[in-house]
């Protein structure tokens, strides 16, 4: 078991990220459990460099697509272009076929173009000239979005946050880290002297050991009571889907592996569960994305037996 | 947002070293139920506190108000110190002493209020219950009315929601509610075995001789001009009668209290009479059966209707022929009785009796002993001077008033001839100094007369207005007549009650004014409803509680068998509730079972699981609330989690589970 690949990995990570071991665990159990993330903060936190080096430790091939209002899906899939020399259409790959994707700031560019990546990212594959071509795997996205409220930003509708296993916030380095980081070296040259120390072949590992990972009977009922109460809150929109409850639980089975236990506890699931639920719920009275203090109360309202 | 999210909502912040990591700090919800708690146990004591205690209280609990709400610093420990000392000062002040029911409600209450201000953890909390529940016990010394009961009640509700608070710190105000009234609910076939079962005693339970003897408003022993118009303002209820057949007419309804035949020119005192388990005449004639329900007042005479016939073991009867109770009424008391009215009392009186109620000061009254001599001039017999006597008062038209002017030295000259104006005890003073005058044997009887009938429960009741004072001749081969010379000025206090009598002079207090309608319909309803409490609730004595067993089939209960069979139902009720949970507990496996005796272990040291906190989470808490067991906590979560969630492993493991709960130490 390839386990300790990834501890590598994250201890690495950790040198060049500084203070967001958290978030970085979470990002490469989002990576084990086959899901994509989106990563939600205001810029320059380090949300590019985390993708980065993730892609780097693992040895990942790498695209980054920055997103704005005039990308058009062709910028991302790929476009056939007309081969004279063999007379007939030729598709040239957009930059969409890589194993790690940083989309960034997803939500700058217009709902058709969010939309072909977000097809991409379910289907694990592109349709083009009515040939459809497989993406590699690992496939892995990570998104970038700046909080909603920023001018000139088309928010991602619900039905595609969907998409994403799991959000994360970075957040500001608490004093010491940005400290280390204000004194210390470019973290973009730190992180290109630096070797892989994963293959995707590990990280293909990972992911079968996780999905083998053992879920009992009392952690489904825990799940589904957990889902019902999503679904009956007074406080919400709408609950979670069979979607959003089979993601949690292969969310929890990845960071459960990482723990390096071969079971799920409830308290993998309750820790996996803001960042399942959060950019899935939503607020009955206006619409807000569930504040934490409302995904706190969901879990307290969920006994644990 | 992370677990650490759960943790901290949980507030369960880092420990600190000692004793004090085992109690966790109150949260706000916790404060202000034990806040509401308090209030309620305290708020109803202000009947009865004196006024700057429950001042003293009452600014406490608001401070404690401030430091929950506006975040104020708490007051240091040695102002809490000073402050203690010199409240317990002033109650010894207050009181004179420490010892007793009142002094100790007052200490109790003041200590809540400051045992609040310093309440900082979860044992403070359960002080502060233990407080409040004393407080709401306190509260039935006072008053064991239904509003009473209601309120401590109400208090016990909000304690209960305390502990459930303290037990469930994450849960909703409407969660700790609900639970508590759940348990509330769990307590009341205790409450109804207890009730019906424990041993009665005869009395009140706590007779602190202070309290027991105090004055109480109602009939003395002796009157003076003055002294029952006193009464006349006072619409409290001075005791209620059910009748088992129709009741008598109103005219008929004379209450028999003292009967006063000494009198010093000014104040009429009782003679001393001779005690009996039988009545001192022959019943005879109509017959009336009734149950009396008498307030407490702290004398014997039981009030009972012309001429208290038989009555149970502990009525004893006097030579003046009232009903008296074995013992002075110092809780309000059921007796049934029954009342001759036709019978002829006292035909064979006593030389001395009669002799005692010829006398007169020397020298008083000069005017009326001279009327006496003119109405005696010429009658053929004491009957015939009566009659006389009776058609000069109605020709004098005297005056019927609440409101009487004062009287000289010579208090039945002054009525008869100057002022005119009285209330029932100058008719009957004057009446029998005009007698005495004129040689006829004749007494003062006091007592109530009339009372009115409860269209909504039947009974009769009869308030303290009601009081009344009547005149008793004796006339030879007659005995004892009544003669009420009140009836003479104003009929209609006898017919219709003394509203009817009074209406023109509009000197009534407000209830008791007959346009009312509305508020005498609402009265009569609360009235019935609090009397059904006095006669179920507070009035089932031992007597009652021996015949309702004996209808159940316990005959010849003594007091160890109750108790006995009190106990064998308590059990057998436990039983059935701890049935229930255990039942409920079955259907889980071995491994939860174990696990819910280690959390219900924990638990009683103040690190209980919240419900929705997971295996892990709790092993981290625990450990770090007991760190030299840390290791082992840790250990017996992640085991149970791995028998619980994880694959199904080797068969000995649960037994190494709860070899492992078991060698924790909990302090």
């Amino acid at each position: 078991m390839p386990l300790h690949h990834a501890n590598r990995l994250l201890e690495t990570a950790g040198r060049i990220i500084l203070g967001k071991e958290r978030e970085l665990r979470l990002a490469l159990a989002c990576l084990i459990a086959r899901g994509h993330l989106l990563i939600e903060d205001v810029p320059g936190v380090g949300k590019t460099t985390l993708a980065h080096v993730l892609a780097r430790l693992i040895g990942l091939q790498f695209q980054r697509i920055q997103f704005t209002s005039d990308l058009l899906p062709a910028d991302i899939l790929g476009v056939s272009i007309f081969d004279r020399e063999t007379s007939a259409f030729r598709f040239h790959p957009g930059p969409v076929f890589a194993q790690l994707i940083l989309a960034d700031e997803i939500n700058r560019a217009t709902p058709k173009t969010q939309s072909a990546l977000l097809e991409a990212m379910e289907e694990r594959q592109v349709t083009a000239d009515g040939e459809t071509l497989a993406l590699p795997d690992p496939f892995f996205v990570i998104a970038t979005q700046n909080p909603a409220y920023q001018i000139g930003t088309f928010p991602l509708p619900e039905s595609q946050l969907d998409r994403f296993l799991l959000r994360i916030r970075l957040g500001y380095p608490d004093r010491a880290a940005e400290r280390a980081l204000l004194m210390g070296e470019d973290r973009r040259e730190l992180l290109e002297r630096q070797p892989a120390v994963a293959s995707p072949a590990a990280l293909l590992e990972l992911q079968h050991a996780a999905q083998r990972l053992h879920v009992s009977e009392a952690l489904v009922d825990y799940v589904q009571a957990l889902l019902a109460t999503t679904r009956t809150s007074p406080e919400l929109v709408s609950g979670l889907s069979p979607r959003a409850g089979l993601g949690l639980i292969a969310a929890a089975r990845a960071w459960a592996l990482l723990e390096d236990r071969d079971h799920v506890l409830p308290d993998d699931i309750q820790t996996l569960f803001p960042h399942v639920a959060a950019h899935r719920l939503h607020l009955a009275g206006d619409g807000r994305p569930a504040p934490p203090a409302t995904i706190v109360r969901l879990l307290q309202a969920v006994a644990v037996c | 947002m992370n677990g650490r999210w759960l943790r901290r909502a949980a507030s369960l912040k880092p420990p600190r070293k000692g004793a004090a990591a085992l109690a966790p700090p109150l949260e706000r919800a916790q404060g202000t139920w034990l806040l509401a708690a308090a209030v309620l146990s305290v708020v109803p004591h202000g009947l009865w506190l004196p006024a700057w205690l429950y001042a003293v209280c009452l600014l406490l609990l608001t401070w404690r108000g401030l430091l929950l709400w506006r975040g104020i610093r708490p007051p240091p420990a040695l102002l809490l110190l000073a402050l203690s000392v010199a409240l317990t000062v002033l109650v010894r002040v207050e009181f004179g002493h420490f010892f007793g029911k009142d002094p100790g409600v007052a200490l109790l209450a003041l200590l809540l209020g400051l045992k609040l201000l310093e309440a900082r953890s979860s044992r403070d909390v359960r002080a502060g219950v233990l407080l409040c529940l004393f407080l709401q016990l306190a509260l039935f010394l006072e008053d064991q009315s239904m509003a009473v009961a209601a309120l401590a009640l109400l208090g016990t509700l909000a304690t209960l929601g305390t502990l459930v608070a303290l037990a469930d710190p994450a849960g909703r105000a409407g969660e700790h509610l609900r639970s508590a009234g759940l348990l509330l609910v769990h307590g009341l076939p205790f409450m109804v075995a207890f009730f019906v079962l424990f041993p009665r005693i005869q009395g009140p339970l706590w007779g602190l001789p202070a309290d027991a003897f105090s004055a109480r408003t109602g009939l003395s022993d002796t009157m003076s001009p003055g002294s029952i118009s006193e009464l006349g303002n006072s619409t409290a209820i001075a005791f209620r009668a059910v009748f088992d057949g129709p009741p008598p007419a109103p005219s008929e309804r004379y209450w028999r209290g003292p009967v006063l035949s000494a009198f010093d020119g000014r104040t009429w005192t009782a003679a001393p009479s001779v005690e009996a388990d039988a009545p001192f005449y022959t019943p005879e004639g109509r017959r009336f059966d009734y149950t009396i329900t008498l307030e407490a007042h702290n004398q014997r005479w039981l009030l009972a209707l012309d001429y208290p016939g038989e009555g149970g073991p502990l009525v004893r009867f006097t030579s003046d022929h009232r009903a008296l109770s074995a013992r002075p009424l110092q809780a309000r008391a059921r007796f049934a009785l029954s009342a001759y009215p036709d019978a002829r009392i006292g035909k064979a009186e006593s030389a001395a009796v009669l002799t005692a109620a010829t006398r007169l000061p020397e020298g008083s009254n000069p005017r009326t002993r001279e009327l006496a001599a003119r109405l005696a001039a010429g009658a053929a017999s004491h009957a015939e001077l009566v009659e006389r006597a009776v058609a000069h008062m109605r020709a004098s038209r005297l005056v019927y008033t609440l409101r009487p002017p004062l009287l000289g030295a010579h208090t039945a000259d002054g009525f008869l001839f100057d002022t005119r104006r009285g209330f029932c005890e100058h008719f009957a003073s004057a009446f029998v100094v005009l007698m005495r005058a004129a040689g006829v044997p004749a007494r003062v009887v006091t007592g109530y007369q009339g009372g009115e009938i409860n269209p909504v429960d039947g009974y009769l009741v009869v308030r303290q207005s009601d009081a009344h004072a009547w005149a008793e001749v004796w006339l030879e081969g007659r005995g004892w007549q009544r003669v009420d010379p009140t009836a003479l000025a104003a009929p209609e206090r006898i017919e219709d009650g003394l509203a009817a009598a009074l209406a023109a002079n509009g000197h009534l207090p407000f209830i008791l004014q007959a346009e009312l309608a509305w508020l005498r319909d609402l009265r009569h309803r609360w009235e019935a409803v609090s009397n059904s409490w006095n006669q179920h609730i507070l009035g089932y004595n031992p007597e009652r509680q021996r015949k309702l067993l004996a209808d159940l089939g316990f005959s010849q209960s003594s007091a160890l068998k109750l108790a006995g069979l009190l106990s064998g139902v308590s059990v057998v009720m436990f039983l059935i509730l701890y049935g229930w949970a255990t039942w409920q507990r079955r259907a889980m496996d071995p491994v939860q079972r174990a696990w819910m005796r280690f959390c219900a272990r924990m638990s009683r040291v103040g690190l209980a699981r919240q419900p929705w906190e997971g295996p892990l989470a709790y092993g981290e808490r625990l450990a770090a609330a007991l760190p030299d067991q840390a290791q082992d906590l840790r250990e017996i979560c992640r085991n149970y989690a791995r028998l619980r969630y994880g694959m199904p492993g080797p068969g000995d493991s649960l037994h190494t589970l709860k070899r492992q709960m078991k060698e924790v130490r909990v302090p």
